[in-house]
């Protein structure tokens, strides 16, 4: 029954969140602060990952594809499609669950316990308007943009240390990735990560918007925040693999 | 002016408040005193509306707060300054920052009029030289101030004070509790201050409300606490050897 509980505070939270803005240049500049943070903040670390990502299913595609049967540019294929259907969309949104999910769940939880988020409600402006609609709308802006970039690199690190290891040559691999490709697999990607970014966003700052106590409670929802936009996140890959591929 | 009429309130079936009348007056520094637990700031979030009623009515200047729709409330609202005790200064924005903000959501002002008027709040409290600096950066009379400054920013008619100098050393509390009964009678506004300061009591108490267990238990002014012989009050206003001190030469 406490599922259910949470379930509706949580949608009422979104609600509110999506009421009418008291300014609207006020959140229009808010959106644009957040996608810095949660955006622009992130490049570094979802650069890093893709590149690596990419290197590694090149190595182990080429490894596992030692049949003579099997032509080597389906090293290419293989890390086009795992990178664009479910590397770059999943992954970096679990790894950006846990650094943005941790970030909004501390900042709001932190909020709350020092009394920022009774200021704002005192003063009449509404708190989870003006600081959870930013962060999701930032979110699913800026989310899309972190998963083709990741594709991008991910591919391109693939190709480098493919070419550096001796397992793949040039030519093959150029072949393998623009092999019967289907741009529908893009589209398929971007709604997963649109779909990814809402649940990074707004789970967590549920979670800081309802925190009671102190410092301890603070990291209980940052922990709780990241915990469940990821088993969430997981769900729906599963949910929207079903209904946009099947 | 503001009317609490015959308010009560319980968490998970637990009184903790019980049947408070009282009327907090314009232009008079009002204050609520108490015992630690006692319902004070659970009457305080009554008042601004943080936390629900079980019964009464809480009626600023005739409109009735928990009678009115979300917007009703929400006008209200934009009428009351509130300070908290720990100040509740945005962290992630500077001292000027913190007292444009709520000109810049509720007023159409230009980036200079919301800057002037932001200079002139933080003058009036006596802080100069510090629009630059965070919060992490202020020391706890300095954050009291802003927030001082940040709550008469959109020009309130309703103060509302949560232990304006906990924390703070006699001298600076002195200099808040000045600056809290200046601006009462400067703007004419409704000021409500919860305190367990004797000396804030006996400095600016205009009216004062005695809480005790969630009811209330005396009403009156600076003069009539001294000469009370109600026992709770005594044992609350001389738990101090200062104090015990100083009613024996007043007596």
């Amino acid at each position: 029954m406490r599922v259910f509980y949470h379930f509706g505070k949580y949608f009422l939270l979104i609600k509110r969140a999506f009421g009418k803005p008291e300014k609207f240049s006020v959140y229009v500049g808010r959106i644009f602060e957040e996608m810095n943070i949660l955006g622009v903040g992130s490049l570094g670390i979802v650069a890093i990952i893709s590149v690596f990502m990419g290197a590694v299913i090149t190595i182990q595609s080429a490894f596992n594809f030692e049949s003579p049967l099997i032509p080597l540019y389906a090293v290419g294929v293989a890390v086009r499609d795992s990178m664009i259907l479910e590397f770059s969309p999943a992954i970096v949104s679990l790894i950006l669950a846990g650094k943005v999910g941790s970030s909004i769940a501390s900042e709001i939880g932190t909020m709350r316990v020092t009394e920022q988020i009774d200021a704002l409600e005192i003063m009449g402006i509404n708190s989870a308007g003006y600081l959870v609609l930013p962060k999701i709308i930032a979110s699913i802006l800026f989310n899309p943009i972190l998963v083709i970039f990741s594709m991008f690199l991910g591919i391109l690190g693939g190709y480098v240390f493919g070419l550096m290891s001796g397992v793949v040559t040039d030519y093959e691999y150029i072949y393998g990735i623009t092999y019967e490709f289907r741009p529908y697999n893009v589209v398929y990607a971007l709604v997963k990560a649109a779909v990814f970014a809402f649940i990074i966003a707004s789970v967590p700052a549920y979670h800081g918007y309802y925190t009671s106590g102190g410092a301890l409670e603070v990291g209980r929802s940052s922990t709780k925040g990241v915990v469940y936009s990821s088993v969430l996140i997981l769900a729906f890959d599963l949910i929207l693999t079903q209904l946009l591929l099947a | 002016m503001i009317e609490v009429n015959n308010i009560s309130k319980s968490f998970h079936g637990r009184p903790i408040l019980k049947d408070i009348r009282f009327t907090f007056e314009t232009g008079k520094t009002n204050i609520i005193i108490g015992e630690s637990g006692s319902g004070k700031t659970t009457l305080l979030k009554c008042m601004v509306g943080l936390n629900e009623i079980d019964q009464g009515q809480i009626l600023y200047d005739g409109r009735s707060f928990f009678d009115l729709d979300f917007k009703g409330k929400k006008a209200i609202r934009k009428e009351i300054g509130m300070l908290f005790q720990g100040g509740a200064l945005f962290d992630s924005k500077t001292v000027e920052e913190n007292v444009v903000f709520p000109l810049s959501m509720f007023t159409d002002m230009s980036e200079d009029e919301k800057r002037d008027r932001a200079n002139f709040c933080l003058q009036r409290v006596n802080l100069n030289n510090a629009n630059k600096l965070f919060p992490s950066e202020l020391s706890g009379g300095m954050k009291k101030r802003v927030a001082i400054a940040r709550a008469i920013a959109v020009q309130p008619k309703y103060l509302f004070c949560d232990e304006p100098n906990s924390g703070l050393d006699p001298k600076t509390s002195i200099v808040i509790d000045n600056l809290i009964k200046e601006i009462t009678q400067e703007y004419n506004i409704t000021t409500i201050v919860i305190t367990h300061d004797m000396n804030s009591v006996i400095e600016i108490g205009d009216n004062i409300m005695f809480i005790y267990k969630g009811e209330k238990w005396w009403e009156g002014n600076k003069h009539e606490i001294l000469r009370t012989n109600n026992q709770e009050i005594c044992d609350f206003v001389y738990a101090t050897e200062f104090m015990k001190d100083l009613k024996e030469k007043f007596q």
